[in-house]
């Protein structure tokens, strides 16, 4: 045997070993988890409460946190409808008794808010410690998600005035949330165990039952809606949502209001990126308004002013209202001199 | 050549190259005896006397070599990264107007009217960010997986994409659908085209590592977690609960890889939950953090959105398989048909409770059905294309597909979804969609109860 071929038998044997322990447990692959990283990430709260962080707010108090970091989106009642659905509104006191909002059932509500869904206060209070601010996330501190928390549920009233949430009530609170008997599990649409074996739902059984008529299935063909013809106009110019050979075309419709083609993110360094990644685009369009004035507004109104630039770059940072409404602007102090200097230089060349 | 002339696609160019704006209107509104005159004229008009007398020869563009073929053509790797044919701008991802208020919470369509086969490119694959989306450095992005109590996990641990593409992957091809696609029609046609209809579906090779190999690596205790808490790393860190059941069947996986390429960053980059049959919500992007509990969690998106309200005013909680559906996608609505005869009809079907069995279509509101063919091979879980020949004798039709799953569950009907859940459900529609051919060959969309 040579010198060579002895090796490699070596070789397969001390591979042979090692394949046993790699099956068991993936050798290398991971670490542990400190105790303060786990905390960091591990913000979720439970409807029972799990999670939880120690803290309490008063109504009063979130009235100031509301006005200064949420009313700019969500109107200062939680009634606006400009950037998303409202957050209040639709629920009675007589549904606070009953457990269900009877606005779902009476076909009463115009628009369902968040607070004539939610049956948990455990999922607003996540959320809002999660993902708000839309455009500073993660930025609350648990006394101040009590706080807005408290200041909404008093909007919905659900609370006095004179209220304080905190870790030690908000369970009786949810208590009292008037859709919180407005859930139901007793269907097919759950992908694991049925509510019986430990799971939620009815095991997978479908609530609808088609079958697979070939031939003479009914005796007429009942058509219940064809499409309205301001409908057939409102996504733009559907021949040019099609191909332009094949066995079909898109048919000419519409106009003005064309479907917008998806922009195609700015992938470099420009104004519109650094716009886009500081949050500015969520509140301004280039050409139109959304919470604050579309930046062709904006240049319009200082075109002839040769100092606007330094009082937008001061305004931009320190955040206010009044001059183009009652919504304020949130400060952006966080942000560096030099890119708010570059984003109203841009915004006052016409944003281009 | 009188004959062939009357054949579109030989001589004859279609109406769009040849016709006034105002005139293919007119077409578009249903007076086809008015196309077929104002070709006699636009060809009388329009075509000088040579090219008159090239047509009568034969068609100019066999007649004549054009450029491509007789010069030379561009080097390799001029696009380093390839790019559709530049007579490809107009099927691209689209939003719907009024839809939603703001762009970094919305959604964008994929436009299925044009789309081959059943892998979505992935640059078509449809968007919906809650709080936009960012192109994360793949260098820092951690997986943590812990327990809602400590005991549940024998250690929380920490991955590193480098540490996560060492471990054995599987590569599979799944259909993802947002549990809101065709969300708008519940009540009534809404819009014009299958692009805003059913476009919020794609489908694609994932690549990634069972999270049940992590979950035993973490040394799960599989008896008292039977939940799975899935959290994204972007500003809304989206939050969904799912089945310990789903994980442990190893259909779940921590992907990477999309169509041969890294998850595009729309999509979730560098990493992704891939959860086969489910609606796209829980497929949580930019994943970071796997918890595994005793309860479920009544997230915003499962306690607030993505619930499905009944006509009693009860919401259903955790509805989470997308049901067997199917669409015909050529033709569709806010087409046009060229002409009578033979045409390929096309189209996709699907189900969150495994293969897709059989598709049948009927070219009669339903009265009649016909079974397609299935192009193979037919994978769990995925989107399943669907064919049949049809020739259009030039009279109003109503186009209908209708798909069984591998459960012989039947997609239903306008008329028996509604009867159960009424027309405010937004989520989960997957009733059988029907398209109308009128006399001029337009398609557009109807309901059929
Ligand atoms: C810059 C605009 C903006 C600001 C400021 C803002 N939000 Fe929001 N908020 C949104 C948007 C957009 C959504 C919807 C996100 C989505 O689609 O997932 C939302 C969703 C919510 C929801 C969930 C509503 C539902 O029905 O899903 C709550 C609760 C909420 N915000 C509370 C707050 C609170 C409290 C604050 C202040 C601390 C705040 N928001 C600040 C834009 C904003
Ligand atoms: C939460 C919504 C919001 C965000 C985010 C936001 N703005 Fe504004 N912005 C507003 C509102 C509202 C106004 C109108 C204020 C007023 O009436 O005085 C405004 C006004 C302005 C003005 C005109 C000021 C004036 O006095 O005429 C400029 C310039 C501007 N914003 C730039 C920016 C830039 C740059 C960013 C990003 C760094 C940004 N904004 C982010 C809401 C927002």
């Amino acid at each position: 045997m040579s010198r060579f071929s002895r090796s490699i038998l070596v070789l397969a044997l001390a591979g042979a070993t090692s394949a046993g322990f790699a099956f068991d447990h993936y050798k290398g692959i991971g670490r542990q988890a400190t105790p303060a990283e786990v905390k960091a990430w591990d913000i979720d709260v439970r409807p029972d409460f799990k999670g939880l962080p120690k803290g309490s707010g008063t109504v009063d108090r979130g009235q100031e946190v509301f006005e200064e970091k949420c009313a700019s989106c969500h109107g200062t009642f939680g009634e606006s409808n400009e950037v998303f659905t409202p957050l209040i509104g639709g629920t009675t006191k007589d549904d606070i008794k009953t457990g269900h909002v009877k606005g779902l059932s009476s076909g009463d509500l115009p628009q369902r808010t968040t607070f004539t869904k939610v049956a948990t206060i455990s999922t607003i209070f996540d959320y809002i410690q999660r993902a708000m601010p839309w455009t500073a996330p993660k930025s609350m501190k648990p006394d101040d998600t009590y706080a807005v928390l408290a200041y909404m549920l008093n909007l919905a009233e659900i609370v006095p005035a004179d209220f304080t949430l905190s870790d030690k009530n908000i369970a009786e609170v949810q208590k009292l949330m008037p859709n919180r008997h407005g859930m139901t599990t007793d269907h097919g649409m759950w992908p694991g165990a049925s509510a019986a074996k430990g799971g939620i739902g009815n095991g997978g059984k479908p609530d609808v039952k088609n079958t697979a008529c070939m031939k003479n299935c009914k005796t007429e063909v009942r058509i219940g809606s064809g499409l309205p013809d301001y409908a057939r106009d409102a996504h733009g110019n559907l021949f040019d949502q099609n191909r332009s050979f094949g066995p079909v075309r898109g048919i000419k419709t519409g106009g003005a209001a064309a479907a917008p083609v998806v922009a195609t993110a700015n992938a470099g360094s420009g104004p519109l990126d650094l716009a886009t990644r500081s949050g500015c685009m969520a509140c301004h369009g280039v050409n139109n308004k959304i919470v604050g004035p579309g930046y062709n507004e904006v240049q319009a109104r200082y075109k002839d002013q040769p100092d606007a630039a330094a009082r937008l770059a001061l305004k931009v940072k320190n955040g206010g209202q009044g001059v183009w409404g009652s919504v304020p602007m949130p400060p952006n102090g966080e942000m560096k001199d030099a890119d708010i200097n570059t984003l109203v230089a841009w915004i006052l060349s016409g944003a281009r | 050549m009188v004959d062939i002339v009357k054949q579109p696609g030989r001589l004859r160019r279609a109406p769009e190259n040849f016709l006034s704006e105002a005139e293919v209107k007119a077409v578009g509104e249903g007076r086809r005896d008015f196309l077929r005159k104002s070709f006699l004229t636009a060809a009388g008009a329009a075509m000088t006397a040579p090219m008159l007398a090239r047509a009568s020869e034969g068609d100019a563009n066999i007649l004549q070599n054009p450029e491509w073929t007789t010069t030379l053509g561009q080097p390799v790797a001029v696009r380093p990264y390839g790019l559709p044919s530049k007579h490809e701008s107009q099927l691209v991802r689209r939003e719907s107007p009024g839809l939603t208020r703001v762009g970094a919470a919305s959604v964008s369509f994929a436009p299925l009217q044009g789309m081959f086969g059943i892998i979505t490119p992935s640059g078509l694959h449809f968007e919906r960010h809650h709080q936009g989306w960012y192109d994360i450095d793949p260098a820092r992005h951690r997986l943590m997986i812990n327990g809602s109590e400590p005991a549940f996990v024998k250690q929380a641990k920490v991955y590193t994409m480098d540490e996560l593409m060492r471990l054995p992957s599987v590569s599979r091809i799944h259909f993802i659908e947002c549990g809101a696609n065709t969300g708008l029609e519940w009540g009534n046609v809404a819009v014009p085209t299958v692009q805003y209809t059913h476009g919020m579906l794609s489908c694609s090779e994932f690549t990634g590592v069972p999270l049940k190999l992590l979950l035993d690596d973490c040394g799960v205790d599989y008896r008292k977690a039977r939940f799975v808490l899935a959290e994204g790393a972007d500003g809304s860190s989206m939050t969904r609960t799912m089945p310990m059941e789903m994980v442990e069947s190893g259909e779940v996986l921590v992907a990477y890889g999309q169509n041969g390429e890294m998850l595009r960053p729309e999509n979730g980059y560098p990493l992704r939950l891939v959860v086969p049959g489910v609606q796209g919500v829980s497929w949580v992007k930019w994943l970071r953090r796997i918890e595994v509990g005793d309860k479920p969690y009544a997230t915003k998106d499962e306690a607030v959105h993505y619930i499905d309200l009944l006509p009693n005013g009860q919401h259903r909680q955790y509805t989470s398989v997308q049901e067997c559906k199917s669409v015909i996608t050529t033709p569709s609505g806010g087409q046009a048909l060229l002409d009578k005869g033979f045409y390929n009809v096309s189209g996709l079907a699907w189900s969150g409770r495994g293969r897709i069995k059989q598709v049948d279509v009927s070219f009669d509101g339903g009265i009649n059905w016909q079974a397609t063919r299935i192009e193979g091979p037919v994978q769990n879980k995925s989107l399943t294309r669907f064919n049949i020949g049809w020739v259009w004798d030039g009279k109003p039709a109503i186009l209908q597909s209708r798909a069984i799953d591998e459960t012989a569950y039947v997609q239903p009907t306008y008329g028996q979804l509604r009867l159960v859940r009424g027309t405010k459900s937004i989520y989960h529609n997957n009733a059988i969609q029907s398209w109308k051919v009128d006399e001029s060959g337009e398609v557009s969309n109807v309901q059929v109860l």
